[in-house]
C-alpha cells in the first residue's frame, strides 16, 4: 500500500465507524475536541484499525499518546511499515 | 391502595401500526393491520410461522450515534417514544434532572440480534478481539431503561422489570405503586421489544405461534375466534409518563387518564400454561387495589393474543368476573403480540378510545370459539364512554397483571 492508500484507508474506515464528515478530518483535527471521540470511541477505534489492516495494536503504549488525525496517520503507517 | 392519586400526562408510541399515539389510535379505529409477510423467515429450518408486525419508518440514524452506539432496536423505539411521552406532557426538560422523575421500562431479553450477530463473530474463532464497547449495553437485561435515562439526563429511579409478555403491564404498576407513594413525582414507564426470529420460534416450537395463514397475513391472528391458530410476534415500544396528580395539575398539564389500580401474581399451575382461576383473581385484585368492583367496568382490553389455550383461559376469567356486562375486545388482531410492549402499547390505545368514546373490536374475530363465548366481544368497533378499563396482560412463566385505567371524567 502507498502512504497515500493507508491514510484513505484509515479515514475511510473511521468515517464510517463514527459517522463522520470528511470535511472535518484533516491531519490536524483533534479525535476528542473536533471529531467528537470519547474514551469509548477509542476503544473501537482500535478495533476497526485493527481490523482494516490486520495488526494488533491494543497493548501498544503509543496508542495512548494519540490526539490528533494526523497521530493516528503516522501511527498506523510506522506499524504498516514495521509489519512489511 | 393509593396514597397519591397517579395520573397519564403523556404517551409515546412506535409500533408496527404507525410512530406516535395518534397514528396508532386511528389506524386502530380503522381496523387496519400491522401483519405481514415476512419472506426472510422461509429460510429458517424448522420454524413455520411466516408473519410479523414489524415496525416499519423509524430511522435509527435520527438517533445521535453516541446516545445510538449503546442501543439496539428495542432501546431506539423506546428512547423516541419516551421523547413522545415527555413532550405530549410538556415535562419540563430542566426537570430531566430533577431526581423525582424516574424510568420503569422493561424487555423480554436484552438484544437477541446483537447477540446472535457477537456469538456468530466469536465463534469463528473464539476471539474476544473484535468485540466492541457497544456490546454489553445493548444486551445487558436493563438495556432500555438505562438507555432511556442515559440520553435523557434522567437522573431518578431506573428499574428494568422484566416478564415476558407482562412486562409493560407490570411496568406501569410498579410506576404507578412508587409514585402513589410518593418515591418520584413522575416515572417514564412501559416496555419495549424487537422482533427477531427466535421469539416466534418460542411460540412456534410450543404450537403457539400462528402457521395456517402465512399466505394471508391479513387473517392473523385471531383472537377469541373459532379458527385462530395463535400468536404473531410484532414489535415496538408503548411508554407512558405516569404523573402524581397534584404534580400535573400545579405545572398546568393536561391529565390524560388515571391509573387507580394494579395487581400482579405468579400462577404456579404452570410455566407455559395459563389458568383461568388466576388470572380471574389477578383481575379481582387489581380491581380491589382501585376500589371498584366489577359492576363498575366499562371495558376489558383483553391479553388474548389468538392462542388456543390462553384465550379459552382469560374469556373464561372474564365471564366468571362480569358475565357479558361489559364488551370485551383485544388489538392482537391489529398489532400482533408486540410482547413487552403490549401492555403499554394497548394501554396508549385504551386511553384513545377514551378520548374518543369508541371502543376497537377485535380484528379477525368472525366466529366466536365456544370456549370463549358468553362475553360481549365487540365484533365492530361501539361508540360508548368507558370511564373504567380493565388491561390485562399474561406471560409465561406464570406472570399475571391487570392495570385498571380510570378517565379523567369519572
Amino acid at each position: 500500500m502507498t502512504e497515500q492508500e493507508v491514510i484513505e484507508l484509515i479515514d475511510s474506515s473511521l468515517a464510517e465507524e463514527f459517522e463522520l464528515d470528511r470535511a472535518d478530518m484533516t491531519p490536524d483535527a483533534n479525535i476528542y475536541e473536533d471529531l467528537g471521540l470519547d474514551s469509548l470511541d477509542t476503544v473501537d477505534m482500535v478495533i476497526v484499525l485493527e481490523g482494516a489492516f490486520d495488526f494488533k495494536i491494543r497493548e501498544e503504549e503509543s496508542v495512548r499518546a494519540i490526539r490528533t488525525l494526523g497521530d493516528i496517520h503516522q501511527f498506523v503507517l510506522q506499524k504498516v511499515v514495521e509489519h512489511s | 391502595m393509593s396514597l397519591e392519586n397517579v395520573v397519564v400526562t403523556g404517551i409515546g408510541i412506535i409500533s408496527p401500526l404507525g410512530l406516535d399515539y395518534e397514528q396508532l389510535t386511528a389506524a386502530l379505529l380503522n381496523g387496519e393491520t400491522g401483519v405481514q409477510h415476512v419472506a426472510a423467515l422461509e429460510k429458517i429450518g424448522g420454524l413455520r410461522s411466516r408473519l410479523a408486525a414489524p415496525v416499519e419508518g423509524v430511522d435509527p440514524k435520527s438517533v445521535p450515534r453516541k446516545i445510538r452506539r449503546s442501543m439496539s432496536n428495542m432501546s431506539i423505539y423506546a428512547y423516541l417514544a419516551s421523547q413522545q411521552a415527555l413532550a405530549m406532557a410538556g415535562w419540563p426538560d430542566e426537570e430531566l434532572s430533577s431526581g423525582r422523575l424516574g424510568v420503569v421500562i422493561g424487555s423480554t431479553l436484552g438484544s437477541t440480534e446483537t447477540s446472535e450477530n457477537f456469538f456468530a463473530d466469536y465463534f469463528r474463532d473464539y476471539s474476544l478481539e473484535r468485540m466492541k464497547s457497544g456490546l454489553f449495553f445493548q444486551i445487558m437485561g436493563h438495556s432500555c431503561a438505562a438507555n432511556v435515562a442515559q440520553s435523557l439526563g434522567i437522573t431518578g429511579r431506573v428499574m428494568a422489570p422484566s416478564a415476558a409478555c407482562a412486562t409493560s403491564c407490570q411496568a406501569v404498576g410498579y410506576a404507578y405503586e412508587q409514585i402513589a407513594f410518593g418515591r418520584q413525582d413522575a416515572i417514564l414507564c412501559g416496555g419495549a421489544d424487537e422482533f427477531h426470529p427466535l421469539t416466534a420460534a418460542t411460540f412456534d416450537v410450543m404450537h403457539a405461534a400462528s402457521i395456517n395463514y402465512n399466505d394471508q397475513p391479513e387473517r392473523s391472528p385471531r383472537p377469541f375466534d373459532a379458527a385462530r391458530d395463535g400468536i404473531v410476534c410484532g414489535e415496538g415500544s408503548g411508554i407512558l409518563l405516569l404523573e402524581k396528580r397534584e404534580h400535573a395539575e400545579a405545572r398546568g398539564a393536561t391529565i390524560l387518564a388515571e391509573i387507580c389500580g394494579f395487581a400482579t401474581t405468579s400462577d404456579t399451575s404452570s410455566i407455559a400454561n395459563p389458568d383461568s382461576g388466576a388470572m380471574l383473581e389477578c383481575m379481582r385484585l387489581a380491581l380491589a387495589d382501585a376500589g371498584l368492583s366489577a359492576a363498575d367496568v366499562d371495558y376489558v382490553n383483553a391479553h388474548a393474543t389468538g392462542t388456543l389455550q390462553g384465550d379459552a383461559a382469560e374469556a373464561g376469567a372474564i365471564r366468571d368476573l362480569l358475565g357479558d356486562s361489559a364488551p370485551v375486545s383485544s388489538l392482537k388482531g391489529h398489532l400482533g403480540h408486540t410482547m413487552a410492549a403490549s401492555g403499554s402499547i394497548e394501554l396508549g390505545a385504551c386511553i384513545g378510545m377514551m378520548q374518543r368514546g369508541v371502543l376497537v373490536a377485535t380484528r379477525n374475530l368472525e366466529t366466536v370459539d365456544k370456549s370463549c363465548a358468553g362475553l360481549e366481544h365487540l365484533q365492530q368497533n361501539k361508540t360508548t364512554e368507558a370511564n373504567v378499563i380493565l388491561k390485562n396482560n399474561f406471560a409465561m412463566g406464570g406472570i399475571n397483571s391487570t392495570i385498571v385505567l380510570r378517565s379523567n371524567k369519572a
